[in-house]
């Protein structure tokens, strides 16, 4: 490429020159501002053409696939609910007979991935297949109608766990999964979010490097879900990192080798407002209802504390800045 | 060449023959020795296979789904638990009509738990839409896996092939192994036109609304019942390679003109031709076996079934609150050509419960009444049950 010629045209220009593939088109039936939609076409876009999906039942499975129509642009399968990560096992066991170098993705939501899906996860990140599984975590059973699941935060409303005078929502804590499936010893296993595109196209690259399991954990706002207007997903995905209650990590075997740095942690309440799903902790004189924002605080806190979110320079990639550094910019120099 | 085989033992070097890509299986009396085989095959290098050693049996089902939908040719096999824990997987691979061999090695289903043969474990999954074919002896068994891979590949159909737990798993038997040419000239290489490519990317399982679940459901339904034509002809064509024929749909042992029948399915088959032997006074009977239970071979069995007065079904497993589950489809596809003929249900054998040669002439003497008899479990012995449990004094 020539970069002389190409400098004297802008930035905007220049993206739309690019040939991006795509593996999931538009078209598909997600709702507006749908975190899950955003998160599989940056995923997709990264991996590129050469690679097979298994899909689990869910959001992501009914929006892009209703009979005779597909959104997706890869070969994409889907079974069941609870057998991505065997279904993979399997396509990448036939990928290596035949002698194939076809990567093998597997896509599920939280419901798919911390509770139903979980042992067939286990089993194929045990048994070492090559495939990067990622989980698109909404934080509760989105396609059901909102139900919780072990992925759902503390205190969060869902109908299976609506706050009322003997409840304050959801009464345990959201499963930390990764640190789970980085005790398999697996290669790499990382966190990242909607807010940052950029984040998510590199780590999907890095997995894709990778040869054996790797699981990329991305959080996705889900605006009928979480109770925000869908023009706010990406402020309130951001808004999660920025508070200290999702992590954005990378694990190396069990060893974190890197974190997102907050440059100006935020309240949690900054997070919680945005959503109707923490509603019932504003609404109430409850003494309940502030502890519980207590609690939630305190959950960020040790988030920041255990992954040293505050770093301990200015970095240009953190929190604030690496959005706005790496999206373009960096990669025309 | 015959050799003294365990059935496991055979019936895993017919797999090898057929040489599958990806093999997964999870440990379950008396599957076991199926796959313990199949490793060591492999571990010799006598097998060239992906073996997916899985840690429960959904994803042994899981496993050869996704291996199939990337084109591989595949193995699995289970039994009892193994196959309910399967089930929801199993009719997911029959409605994505994918092609595929499995070895159910029958098995009672818990509870009570029994590690013990009946049918009960294929027959729950009776409705997933997958071919079920019933094996006879080891022989049928080695004969049928090659068989079921050409049915399935040829259908688009799933194979189960059920074959009952211990009495053949366990038992050896003297068996023919076919030459690995035979099996090559029989079975062309995997060529599914579906599976996922990345240069061709296609959607596979995606949600239907009802505008076409119908045809989805009937295009399945037709393709079972067209499989019938694909299940003779392979038997056929094996048999001109082999020289052994299994019976196509069903196989039929004794005089034309006898007016009583016995059908089975399974391995029950053997027990009731010897045992006509040994009471030679008893009527003259035709005992049936089943091979093909889905698709249900409604012509072939009215065509066996010509001049009968009774037939006695011979059931594996029972529907508690009804009774049998094969004598209902016997009798309704009688209904219209031979509703003279009386049938009979009872089951035998349930958990592994020894059938002895007795039994074909308790069962004979039980069609002596005017009316069919109700269905029975023939071999329940009611002085075990504590009277408030049905039982007698």
């Amino acid at each position: 490429m020539n970069t002389e010629k190409n400098s004297a045209i802008s930035i905007e220009q220049l993206r739309r020159n690019q040939p991006r593939f795509e593996g999931i088109k538009s078209g598909h039936r997600a709702c507006l501002g749908c975190g899950q939609a955003l998160a599989a076409r940056l995923v997709t876009e990264a991996a590129g053409p050469d690679v097979v999906v298994a899909n689990a039942t869910g959001c992501l499975e009914i929006f892009t696939t209703p009979w005779p129509e597909s959104a997706w642009h890869i070969p994409w399968m889907h079974s069941v609910f609870e057998n991505a990560g065997a279904i993979a096992s399997g396509m990448e066991a036939a990928l290596k007979a035949q002698g194939k170098s076809t990567k093998v993705l597997a896509f599920g939501g939280d419901g798919g991935t911390f509770d139903i899906g979980f042992q067939a996860i286990s089993g194929m990140l045990e048994r070492g297949h090559n495939v990067l599984y990622v989980c698109f975590d909404n934080e509760a059973y989105m396609n059901t109608g909102i139900q919780r699941s072990s992925s759902t935060p503390h205190a969060a409303m869902t109908t299976t766990s609506p706050p009322g005078s003997e409840r304050m929502g959801k009464r345990h804590l959201k499963k930390d999964i990764l640190t789970i499936v980085a005790a398999h010893h697996i290669p790499y296993a990382a966190t990242t979010s909607i807010a940052y595109p950029s984040d998510i196209r590199k780590k999907v690259r890095r997995a894709m490097d990778i040869e054996g399991p790797t699981f990329i954990h991305i959080h996705c706002p889900c605006p009928l879900g979480w109770g925000h207007d869908g023009a706010n997903s990406i402020k309130v995905a951001r808004l999660a990192v920025q508070t200290g209650l999702f992590p954005v990590i990378e694990l190396e075997r069990t060893e974190l080798i890197g974190s997102m740095p907050i440059r100006h942690p935020k309240p949690v309440v900054e997070y919680l407002k945005m959503q109707q799903r923490f509603r019932h902790l504003f609404t109430t004189k409850d003494a309940r209802a502030r502890e519980e924002l207590e609690h939630i605080q305190a959950l960020a806190d040790h988030n920041i504390k255990h992954f040293n979110l505050q770093g301990d320079t200015m970095d240009a990639l953190d929190s604030d800045g690496a959005d706005t550094v790496r999206r373009g910019g960096m990669r025309w120099a | 060449m015959l050799k003294a085989l365990e059935g496991s033992q055979a019936i895993a070097q017919a797999v090898a023959s057929c040489r599958p890509q990806v093999v997964a299986a999870y440990p379950i009396t008396p599957q076991t020795h199926i796959v313990e085989n199949i490793a060591k095959l492999v571990a010799n290098g006598k097998m060239h296979c992906e073996m997916v050693s899985v840690e429960s049996e959904f994803s042994a089902a899981s496993v050869v789904l996704g291996a199939a939908c990337a084109g591989s040719r595949t193995y699995t096999a289970s039994a009892s638990q193994g196959i309910l824990l399967m089930a929801e997987v199993l009719y997911n691979i029959a409605g994505m009509r994918i092609p595929m061999v499995m070895t159910c090695a029958n098995r009672a289903v818990s509870a009570p738990i029994s590690i013990w043969n009946d049918q009960q474990d294929s027959m729950a999954v009776r409705d997933a839409g997958w071919i079920q074919l019933y094996c006879a002896d080891n022989q049928d068994a080695v004969d049928t896996t090659i068989q079921a891979y050409r049915i399935a590949e040829r259908t688009e159909l799933p194979v189960m092939v059920c074959v009952d737990g211990f009495t053949l798993t366990h038992t050896l038997e003297p068996i023919d192994i076919p030459e690995q040419a035979m099996v090559d000239q029989f079975l062309p290489a995997f060529n599914f036109k579906r599976a996922l490519n990345p240069a061709q990317p296609t959607s596979m399982g995606t949600l239907v609304s009802p505008d076409f679940f119908p045809e989805a459901r009937y295009s399945h339904h037709q393709a079972l019942l067209h499989a019938a034509d694909e299940i003779v002809a392979a038997d056929a064509d094996w048999a001109k390679i082999s020289g052994r024929a299994s019976g196509g749909l069903l196989s039929i042992d004794g005089p034309d003109d006898a007016k009583i029948g016995i059908l089975t399915l399974g391995s029950v088959y053997g027990t009731l031709v010897e045992a006509r032997e040994e009471y030679p006074d008893l009527p003259a009977t035709k005992i049936i076996n089943l091979r093909a239970f889905r698709p249900f071979p409604v012509a072939a069995l009215c065509e066996a079934c010509q001049g009968l007065t009774d037939l006695i079904v011979l059931e594996r497993a029972l529907s508690p609150g009804y009774g049998g589950i094969v004598a209902p489809e016997v009798q309704a596809s009688l209904t219209s050509v031979h509703a003279a003929t009386r049938v009979h249900s009872f089951a035998v054998g349930l958990g592994g419960r020894d059938i002895p040669l007795e039994i074909y002439r308790k069962l004979h003497r039980r069609i002596q009444l005017e009316e069919p008899a109700p269905f029975t479990i023939i071999d329940v012995e009611l002085e075990r049950l504590p009277v408030e449990d049905y039982g007698v004094e």
